[in-house]
């Protein structure tokens, strides 16, 4: 392990006592916040019932639905923005103060849309989350090095060849970037609607918990939650530090 | 690097530019038409009871804006989201340059920074709760949580990017740290902040509206989740656009500061 490595751990470790010994000594009341070994109880109470996996499978499979349709529909928007760019100078001040709204209002628009099931959520973790695709993938294609382009018009490549010859190994990392951003919002998205309005999922678990004052399941779902986006996005950030220090 | 200072692409971003003014100007004017007419066939095509149309939304903004109460929301809001902000912007300031100027504690902060990003806050909004209590202290604290960690990964990310020479001369000239913050981190790193107070301009607004939907009696995303249960779509479009029409004018304002700052910088680095 490389030396910030070991430091940051024993920073993480060091935190998680100083809490865990705040706990036990009765400086924060069992009302408030619990002990971290008592999360961790928790946690593994809630993977040991049926019910609490339930709802937890059925979050990441919305989760997942929700990246595809971003990353998917997002890259493609990215790109044709891309080929305009007047369109796209007067949509910068629109894209960069989309995550000022909070989309999931739109949740009763997209009910009565979509009906009572699992779509809307996954809406609304899709509206959260395309546009990082979209303005990651512009930004990558935008940096491409002209001197490349330049070469991929010597060499006479066909658009297609250019776009996966060329183009798309180029803007590699930033596509990654965005595909990140698309883990991390569609999470997001689909657990606040499931906090709103939901009869089921991880953040209608945690918000039922919460309302019948049973602070270990609510501590124990979090941390749950906390590791299950926490680990995917540490993994996703190595690999992605590793994408742009290759292209460098 | 994700926000990296690109000198070839800010010289090439500068020259696709040009003179601009009028045509850019007229381009605005012809997209906000443009999305007005597409909301104007979505409302036609899917009913008016689950999308209103723009002019019905219009009507019901002024309405919700002529009304009494309104003031003293709007001032709730305001006063939370403008304390968040600033508590936000300080904080993140301050982490962000001792991270980037201190390398190890850069290396060892960022993936922790990263990870506390990606989580969904919104599910620690019973933790906020249970500390803060209901009122304007939750939702400044929500406010924050969202919109901290992204102005401080910008600001470290920029200081990171400074120029080994400028410290250099900095230590030649025996400068304090504080000094050397004011008067060498800050300007050369000021792109990049920038940028980080957008993003964080942007999430801070949405924390506070959050902390207001679950944590208020009071303010705009009070009248947003009441609205949302009752199911009138009419005021949930109506305040979302306020809030559309808020967000995209103070972002296009720092946007065209960002843009003169990197400029700047290029004309600088140009000669």
């Amino acid at each position: 392990m490389t030396r910030p490595g070991k430091y940051r751990w024993a920073l993480i470790i060091a935190a998680l006592a100083l809490l865990e010994a705040a706990c036990r000594l009765g400086f924060f009341s069992r009302q408030t916040i619990i002990a971290p070994t008592a999360m961790a109880a928790g946690a593994w109470q809630a993977l040991g019932s049926a019910e609490m996996r339930g709802h937890i499978l059925i979050t990441l499979a919305s989760v997942a639905q929700s990246i595809i349709l971003a990353v998917v529909v997002g890259f493609a928007i990215g790109a044709a923005l891309y080929c305009l760019p007047r369109l796209r100078r007067t949509l910068d001040p629109f894209l960069a103060s989309y995550y000022a709204v909070p989309t999931f209002v739109f949740y009763p628009v997209f009910i009565v849309l979509f009906g009572l099931n699992r779509w809307p959520l996954v809406a609304i973790g899709f509206v959260f989350a395309v546009m990082a695709v979209i303005i990651n993938t512009l930004d990558g294609l935008s940096r491409v090095p002209r001197g490349v382009r330049r070469a991929a018009k010597v060499m006479k490549l066909t658009p297609v060849q250019h776009l996966f010859f060329v183009m798309l190994p180029a803007a590699a990392p930033w596509l990654f970037t965005g595909a990140k951003f698309a883990v991390v919002y569609s999470f997001v998205g689909v657990i606040a609607g499931e906090f709103v309005l939901s009869g089921a999922g991880l953040g209608h678990a945690i918000a039922f918990a919460y309302n019948s004052f049973d602070n270990t399941a609510m501590y124990g779902l979090m941390l749950l939650l906390f590791l299950i986006v926490g680990g995917i996005n540490m993994q996703l950030w190595t690999w992605e530090q590793r994408l742009y220090a290759r292209r460098g | 690097m994700p926000g990296a200072v690109d000198v070839d692409q800010a010289v090439s971003a500068v020259r696709r530019e040009g003179p601009r003014g009028w045509s850019a100007l007229t381009d605005t004017v012809l997209l906000i038409v443009a999305a007005l007419m597409l909301w104007q066939a979505a409302t036609m095509l899917i009913g008016h009871e689950v999308l209103t149309s723009p002019l019905a939304t219009a009507r019901r903004l002024s309405a919700i804006m002529a009304d009494a109460d309104f003031p003293a929301h709007a001032w709730e809001t305001g006063r939370a989201f403008g304390t968040a902000l600033i508590i936000a912007l300080a904080g993140g300031l301050t982490v962000g340059i001792a991270l980037g100027a201190h390398r190890l504690s850069g290396q060892v902060a960022e993936p922790i920074l990263v990870a506390l990003y990606s989580i969904p806050k919104i599910t620690l909004y019973p933790v906020i709760l249970l500390l803060f209590g209901l009122g304007i202290s939750a939702k400044i604290a929500f406010g924050v949580i969202h919109g901290i960690i992204p102005v401080t990964i910008f600001t470290m990310n920029g200081v990171r990017n400074i120029n080994g020479v400028y410290f250099r001369a900095a230590r030649a000239m025996r400068l304090s740290g504080m000094q050397t913050a004011s008067n060498i981190i800050l300007p050369a790193a000021l792109p990049e902040i920038v940028s980080g107070f957008r993003l964080g301009f942007s999430l801070t607004l949405l924390g506070t509206l959050i902390g207001e939907m679950f944590a208020s009696q009071r303010g705009i995303g009070y009248m947003l989740v009441k609205a949302m249960e009752m199911n009138d779509v009419a005021t949930v479009m109506a305040l979302a656009l306020l809030l559309i029409v808020l967000a995209t004018t103070a972002s296009a304002v720092l946007l065209v500061i960002d843009r003169r700052l990197r400029q700047s910088m290029v004309a600088q680095l140009g000669d």
